[in-house]
């Protein structure tokens, strides 16, 4: 392991383009993850999550463009890459899992054929070697009789086998760098456990870094060491899982910590009225002057309306954007 | 809202045979049927005589005026009743779904395997040429595009979280296709009946071209066209000006329908003040 | 639970949904799915029941089928005292009973219609035709669910999903019902807007002696709304019992492989995980229907016939051939948790 980051996003800002005028959807985006690290970014729809992972992997198209910031992968800056270059990125170093595999798979070619043609493309091994270590990749993702299945189209298998297959796909070439967004939303719940663990031990076992991205505050902690919430285009707070969950530092996180009913919390301290957050998520075209959150702040000042907060660090390793952070 | 050419353009064109149409009694010289007058016999168009007159010396810019009224009346009558059998058809098929669902489209598909003008042609034979007839047969033969849209509308509906909160509210499902179905689909089905009205507007003046629809001396663009058969390379302006006013009729009914198709999107409406 | 006392609202016995597949012209042979097979329940007045579990274990059906969409294939339905043999009841005296809140607030309510249009007609439907009672009624509803008196001349696509969903609420109340099925009704919206959600159907169960079937796959959201939890699998209740039964000493391993499911965020370990996916319904596991990923199945779990619920003791009810073998190391678990 090296001293130098696998990844550094610094000062990340998405512009959408609308009639003419450009919105910064996402701003002052920054972040590293380390080798191996598995790093979580939570929000809520429309915070920016999931095209801060698009950009990362150079798939954001019209309307939405990087407007700014640098993303450095493994030392090279890579916002500013060709589409060739990119392509040559993408799959082999830094692959992505989708929250509705359907989508993602080509519905006219059977599942064995695009896992191999990943070796073919990103490793130049022949068709035949390719299958051979498609057949591995399924088995390695527990898909039962795997010599069976390559040659299923994605129609004939359920959602959760639709999901093993993209993670076979992405994680073929053995990336550096996994990005998974919402990978488990559209699953059932003991299906999603056997997924996320799959996750794990792959990305365990391959050294991959992995970003997590998710709605769910419970399962990114689960999944993640680090944990990055979103609102409104910006990282408010960015944590250790732990101290997310135990010590939320930002009024966004820990409205969001007091909102959740969590599986246990009745057992254990009767039922509570539930923390509500008042108002709605912005628009793009909305987003508020100052603290984005300040609308919807029980502890909203003048300042807070006036004043865009800056990121101030917390003890290890992890900061807050918060004029008054608890 | 943005400029719309099509919409615009479209609008301007069927307004402006609507008004043609309405006002006809009044913005024409003489009279289509009558002021027939030998003197005047195929005049070209000039100062007097503005679109020029026929074999029989009418005013043909009358003729055209009047003419609006009948493709009118033909266009929008005949697919008007083309939408209603169409929608009640395709809406209860989709609703209700099992057998009548297949009795529907057995129906459907036999309308479409036989060509609408060749059905009304029969149809057309078998009445007396003449306006009712017309509309009947144009008004009998041309529902099965809109029965197809509505029958898909309401598949895709019915499954949607209001229809079921109305069957659970306790309507009946004539209120339910009537109430939470119907309003959600007019937006295409307006837009079909525009563009059908423009097929009808072709088909009236096809089938009075072949003397089975208006039958001289009455002035439908159709049957001014057939008449004016044997002058084309003499008196050209005989068939050239009906000629033009189906063309824009048609032209502008299909610009207006397809106008219709890009803001008759139920997200697109704001709130009615 | 066999005596229909004063205090239960809602009686299924021996439900069954099944629906036949393939068949026809060109079909194949014709074969039926068990959507819900034999399904008891019983809803007391002012009680919120969780109903629990995966796609496809026909809790939807099930609920459905209460309210009338779905006719079942037999059994029996007592809403309120009144038997409603599938169809038999009238729509509008079962709407005037049981009303549903449906999961997507987007799909729910009619575009085309604005707020008022959509609490009227319901009313003038039922007989009030007085249109000053109906808009006292409106009024009084929209401040129930927390909205504003000028948001009933509104379309639906002027409000964010949490007000979406307050309107569907609203829709649900117009009938002064006593029984709301409410279909995963959080589930659609963003994390920050469901505890409003959550807390405005706890009140008004409070308010309005409401009594909640609630459907979610959401444990949390179960287990901090819900009196009683039932758990379904492939069309049968496998464990049912009040909530702290089922969330501090789950006896049937399916029940306890989804608790263990949740993600923890504190990483702690919830529980054996199982394997595999729900069997395709059409062809159903003999015996015990889970027993093809339970960690605990033997041979006498695969053999037919389908186990009994059998009440364990405080009306706890599991389906399981094992559940008294289990239990020894059931109490060890629970008290490590």
């Amino acid at each position: 392991m090296t001293a130098q980051p696998l990844l550094e996003v610094e000062n990340l800002r998405i512009d959408l383009a609308v009639g003419g005028k450009r919105f910064p959807a996402v701003q002052d985006i920054s972040f590293t993850i380390d080798r191996g690290e598995t790093m979580g970014l939570v929000g809520e729809s429309g915070c920016g999550k999931s095209i801060t992972s698009l950009a990362l992997i150079g798939l954001l198209r019209d309307p939405l463009m990087i407007g700014g910031g640098t993303i450095r992968f493994d030392g090279r800056e890579i916002q500013n890459l060709s589409a060739s270059e990119m392509r040559k990125l993408r799959g082999n170093r830094i692959s992505m899992i989708f929250q509705e595999p359907m989508t993602a798979l080509n519905p006219l070619s059977p599942v064995g054929r695009q896992i191999a043609e990943m070796f073919v493309l990103h490793k130049g091994t022949s068709w035949k070697e390719a299958e051979r270590l498609a057949v591995e990749a399924l088995a390695s993702v527990r898909v039962p009789a795997p010599e069976r299945r390559i040659k299923d189209y994605p129609h004939q298998l359920s959602g959760g086998m639709r999901q093993r297959v993209m993670i076979a796909i992405a994680l073929a070439c053995s990336p550096d760098l996994l990005l998974a967004d919402e990978p488990t939303t559209a699953l059932d719940v003991t299906v999603q456990a056997e997924i996320l663990d799959l996750i794990r031990e792959l990305s365990a076992a391959k050294g991959t870094a992995v970003l997590m991205i998710s709605h769910d505050l419970g399962l990114i902690a689960n999944m993640c060491r680090r944990v990055g919430v979103m609102y409104a285009g910006k990282l408010v707070e960015e944590r250790t899982a732990e101290d997310v969950f135990r010590s939320p530092s930002h009024p966004y996180t820990s409205g969001l910590v007091a909102s959740l009913p969590l599986l246990g919390a009745r057992a254990r301290h009767g039922r509570q009225r539930l923390k509500e957050i008042s108002g709605v998520v912005p628009p793009v075209s909305a987003f508020p002057t100052g603290c984005r959150f300040n609308p919807r702040c029980y502890a909203a000042t003048e300042r807070c309306r006036a004043e865009d907060p800056a990121a101030t660090a917390l003890g290890n390793d992890g900061f807050v954007r918060c004029h008054y952070h608890e | 809202m943005k400029f719309r050419a099509n919409l615009v353009i479209g609008g301007v064109l069927f307004s402006g045979v609507i008004i043609a149409g309405i006002f006809a009694p009044w913005l024409a010289h003489t009279d289509p049927v009558m002021d027939a007058n030998l003197m005047y016999a195929e005049e070209p168009p000039g100062g007097e005589f503005w679109f020029g007159t026929d074999a029989q010396g009418r005013d043909i810019y009358s003729r055209v005026l009047y003419g609006a009224r009948i493709s009118l009346t033909v266009g929008i009558v005949s697919q008007l009743i083309n939408t209603v059998i169409g929608v009640c058809l395709g809406l209860s098929a989709g609703y209700w779904g099992g057998w009548w669902d297949d009795v529907v489209n057995g129906l459907t598909n036999m309308m479409l395997a036989i060509p609408s003008l060749i059905f009304a042609l029969a149809i057309m034979a078998i009445l007396n040429p003449g306006l009712t007839s017309l509309l009947i047969a144009l008004g009998l033969t041309n529902w099965s595009f809109t029965c197809r849209l509505a029958r898909a509308s309401a598949l895709s509906l019915k499954s949607q979280g209001y229809v079921q909160a109305a069957k659970v509210l306790g309507y009946g499902d004539i209120r339910i296709m009537l109430t939470q179905l119907l309003p959600n689909m007019l937006g295409p089905i307006i837009v079909i009946g525009t563009l059908g009205m423009g097929g009808a507007v072709l088909a009236e003046a096809a089938l009075s071209f072949l003397g089975l629809g208006i039958r001289p001396p009455y002035p439908s663009w159709g049957s001014m066209l057939s008449d004016a058969r044997d002058q084309i390379t003499t008196a050209p302006w005989i068939s050239i000006f009906p000629g033009l006013a189906i063309f824009m009729t048609v032209l502008g009914l299909n610009l207006l329908g397809d106008g219709l198709r890009d803001i008759l999107d139920p997200q697109a409406r704001t709130r009615r003040a | 639970m066999n005596n229909p006392s004063e205090d239960t609202i809602l009686k299924v016995e021996d439900l069954a949904v099944h629906f036949p597949v393939g068949g026809g012209l060109f079909g194949g042979p014709r074969r039926h799915l068990h959507a819900v097979d034999g399904v008891d329940l019983e809803l007391k007045r002012g009680e919120c029941l969780g109903l629990v579990g995966e796609s496809g274990c026909g809790k939807s059906t099930l609920a459905l089928t209460i309210l009338g969409l779905q006719a079942p294939t037999r059994g029996r339905i007592v809403l309120d005292g009144h038997e409603v043999s599938g169809e038999g009841m009238d729509r509008k005296a079962r709407a005037r009973i049981a009303q549903m809140v449906f999961q997507d607030p987007y799909s729910s309510l009619n575009p085309r219609q604005t707020v008022r249009k959509t609490l009227e007609a319901p009313l003038r439907l039922h007989g009030n035709t007085a249109t000053g009672e109906i808009e006292g009624r409106i009024g009084e509803m929209l401040a129930r669910v927390g909205l504003r008196p000028d948001h009933a001349d509104r379309y639906p696509h002027e409000f964010s999903g949490g007000q979406r969903q307050r309107i569907g609420i609203a829709r649900a109340l117009i009938l002064d019902p006593k029984i709301i099925i409410l279909d995963e009704p959080v589930s659609a919206l963003d994390v920050s807007i469901r505890a409003q959600i959550i807390n405005l159907l706890l009140e008004l169960k409070e308010t309005l002696g409401l009594s909640y079937i609630m459907i979610s796959h959401d444990l949390g959201v179960v287990e901090h709304m819900s009196d009683r939890v039932a758990v379904m699998y492939l069309g049968r209740i496998v464990e049912t019992g009040d909530w702290e039964t089922i969330f501090t000493n789950p006896r049937h391993p399916y029940t306890r492989a989804l608790i263990s499911a949740i993600p923890d965020p504190f990483k702690r370990s919830r529980g054996e995980k199982i394997t595999g996916e729900i069997p395709n319904p059409l062809n159903m596991p003999t015996g015990c229907g889970f027993h093809p990923r339970c960690p605990e199945a033997r041979d006498i779990c695969r053999m037919p016939p389908v186990p009994q619920l059998e009440e364990i003791g405080g009306a706890h009810f599991v389906r399981c051939r094992r559940v008294h073998e289990l239990a020894v190391r059931n109490e060890a678990l629970v008290s490590s948790v």
